[in-house]
């Protein structure tokens, strides 16, 4: 894992001692709301429905037990006993304090962790494959590329006021486990025919109310021009991004308007142009972050396991992911038990994945994006006893990517934007499902919901998409189909009229109805909704 | 020509350079690509910086306005004129903020002009902020990966 040196550690310092300040002069009244909020979102600190939020970074979801538990310490400090992991990889914490902002952030630093730019319009937290460094099908360790990118990213001078947020993701392997495409930004690190090492960007992607898939803005920019090519992307959209609507404003909608090859073209002149003025840190810089990324000391071990254990064996298939190391695993922890807040964890959860992280994964946790939590490289030998801790935790539940696994955002039930409850519609959904069994039965298959059209919850990219919406002050909900956020990137399509809670509930189960009666053999639900398209599923909803 | 663009040397509440200020107003970009006399100039947000670069030997200051200091566009005009090569006085006008200062100075400017005075002290802080600093930037500071390497 990357560890911070007395410069990393001395900018996350300044940053407290900067916030500190700013809040201060907000206090004695020089600073005006209007000129504090972009501040304060800089540094994560939201105003919600109910109280102040924090959204805390954890750069390319990747974290120590030391990290996790302070995370906990602050659960219980500052908030409720509890915190929220989200679809980039970070966690907020849902009632904070204004008074108490500068202290979470001070306590963090203490942990090499910080809020910075989780919010407002500029460079977002860096997000990646969660099974970096583990996955048996990547090129490269994704990560060092992330943590190059974070510094540049961080408090640059240029690209501090953009005309909106700017998200970016790094991966290193065909799959796409991380959305990249419907990112700003998506890179993918590859290799050339000569094995060389490069970076292919995707630009323009984004959920939101205008969902776009980023196209290919270049193949291969060679990795010592890496944060040159990066820096002139952003230079095109900070000049010529659209600054007179808000909602036009996302990088996608110039890239849409403009066209990819035209984007390209300007990117391109921008990049010859700062390839001469040099902009690229050292390429000792990646090396020096490389190594602070080397594999752990993998030993080999029994590859087999007692599957006598039925539940155990469930958990198995469902929650582990192949190693690039034949010995171990990885093993997702699922926060999503059925009836349960997506996503959600206690501080006492907390501290159980922090110990479970130190005694059996070289100290490391991931965050995913799907809002569970992962332990990267556990031996295969282990797992019986860390799938018994997490079942006494109630972190057990054998679902990844099934319709349990929902991903949803905080809704109504938090969120000043939202128009309906996001979370007791999943909560909702999975108890159903769970208690029917059949979710086992439909297998692969990812819901995702909105309580708006902001899209948090990624319904654009769901299998089963959910968007929550206003009808005339009563809640609504649109259902959407075909979705998919991987290597297969696709937006769903809307069905037709919404429903109302208990109407979309029995529309979900409807739609899972129509896959098992269509479904051919290995087909998951969106290769049978690719093949049969949208017709049946109408029919069985609204016929 | 319009007389009333541009701000007066009095305006100027931060100065990083020794020379003598122009003491006459800035004309628009498109009056600097009509006439040849002019030694100062302002950019607005939407303006092309690039269009100027023909007669940065003439120009002596450049005024950059942020009438809303959320509008990041004239960071990027700063720099591109910097690597460009533009020794004169780079001066930001407008909704220049506190916060906004470091970030500005690593941009390129060289003076403030807010509409409201800042702060002595607020901004003298704010001008030291960053001890080290992470990109390459028209300050030609050594950035944190230059030091960490340096032989």
């Amino acid at each position: 894992m990357y560890r911070y040196d007395s410069y990393d550690q001395a900018m996350v310092e300044a940053r407290v001692a900067e916030f500190r300040d700013q809040a201060r002069r907000r206090l004695e009244g020089k600073l005006t709301e209007d000129q504090f909020k972009p501040l304060r979102l800089m540094n994560g600190l939201y105003l919600q429905l109910h109280a102040y939020m924090l959204r805390v970074a954890i750069p390319y979801g990747t974290l120590s037990s030391r990290q996790m538990e302070m995370l906990a310490d602050i659960a219980e400090k500052y908030d409720r006993g509890y915190g929220h992991f989200t679809t980039r990889q970070n966690i907020q914490f849902n009632w904070i304090r204004l008074e108490d902002a500068a202290d979470i952030l001070a306590d963090l630093a203490t942990v090499e962790m910080h809020a910075i730019q989780t919010s407002g319009n500029c460079i977002r937290n860096i997000s990646s494959d969660h099974f970096a460094g583990a996955a048996a099908d990547e090129v490269v360790d994704p990560r060092p590329y992330a943590e190059l990118m974070r510094q540049w990213s961080s408090f640059h001078p240029e690209f501090s006021y953009l005309p909106r947020k700017f998200k970016i993701a790094v991966i290193a392997s065909a799959k796409d486990r991380a959305a990249m495409r419907l990112h700003d930004i998506g890179v993918r690190i590859v290799k050339n025919d000569a094995g060389e090492v490069g970076a292919q960007f995707y630009v323009g992607g984004g959920m939101g109310r205008t969902p776009m898939i980023a196209p290919l803005i270049r193949d291969f920019v060679p990795i010592d021009q890496f944060i040159t090519y990066a820096e002139a992307a952003l230079r095109v959209y900070n000049r010529y991004g659209r600054r007179d609507n808000k909602y036009k404003a996302r990088i996608k909608i110039l890239v849409h308007e403009l066209g990819a090859a035209e984007y390209s073209r300007q990117v391109e002149e921008e990049f010859a142009h700062l390839l001469r003025v040099g902009v690229e840190p050292p390429l000792a810089e990646l090396e020096r972050i490389k190594a602070h990324f080397a594999p752990p000391a993998f030993v080999d071990g029994p590859k087999t396991i007692d599957r006598s254990d039925p539940d155990f064996a469930l958990w198995v298939d469902r929650n582990t992911h192949r190693h690039k190391h034949d010995a171990y695993v990885s093993a997702v922890i699922s926060l999503k038990p059925p009836g349960g807040i997506p996503g959600d964890a206690s501080a006492a959860q907390m501290r159980l994945v922090a110990r479970l992280a130190r005694e059996y994964s070289f100290d490391e946790l991931r965050v995913m994006h799907t809002q569970n939590l992962l332990l990267p490289h556990v031996r295969i030998a282990d797992l019986p006893a860390v799938w018994q801790a997490l079942e006494a935790a109630g972190l057990g539940a054998a679902n990844m990517d099934t319709i349990e696994d929902i991903i949803a955002c905080p809704g109504l039930d938090y969120c000043s934007l939202a128009n309906a409850r996001s979370i007791p519609l999943a909560q909702r959904i999975s108890e159903r499902f769970a208690q029917t069994g059949r979710t086992e039965q439909v297998g692969e298959l990812k819901l995702k919901i909105s309580g708006c059209i902001n899209a948090c919850g990624h319904h654009h990219a769901g299998h089963i998409g959910i968007l929550g919406v206003d009808k005339k002050g009563v809640e609504n909900y649109q259902l959407s189909l075909g979705g998919s956020e991987g290597e297969d990137v696709s937006l769903a399509k809307i069905t037709g009229p919404g429903f109302d809670e208990d109407g979309v509930i029995a529309a979900v189960e409807k739609v899972t109805e129509v896959y098992l009666a269509q479904r051919a053999q290995g087909e998951r639900f969106l290769d049978t909704y690719r093949r049969i398209g949208m017709e049946p599923f109408k029919e069985a909803l609204y016929g | 020509m319009d007389n009333d663009l541009g701000t007066s040397p009095d305006e100027v509440q931060f100065r990083f350079r020794d020379d003598e200020p122009v003491d006459h107003a800035a004309v628009t970009v498109d009056c600097v690509l009509e006439q040849t006399n002019a030694t100062a100039v302002r950019i607005e947000p939407g303006d092309d910086a690039r269009l100027l670069l023909p007669f940065l030997d003439r120009l002596a200051l450049v005024e950059v306005n942020f009438p809303a200091f959320g509008d990041g566009r004239g960071y990027s005009s700063a720099r591109i004129l910097r690597e460009a090569g533009y020794t004169g006085e780079l001066r930001a006008v407008g909704e220049v903020l506190i916060d906004q200062l470091s970030h500005m100075r690593r941009c390129g400017f060289d003076s403030f002009a807010p509409d409201k005075r800042l702060d002595e002290q607020d901004a003298a802080r704010a001008f030291a902020t960053w001890e080290n600093v992470y990109q390459r930037a028209a300050d030609a500071r050594a950035t944190i990966a230059d030091k960490r390497h340096e032989a």
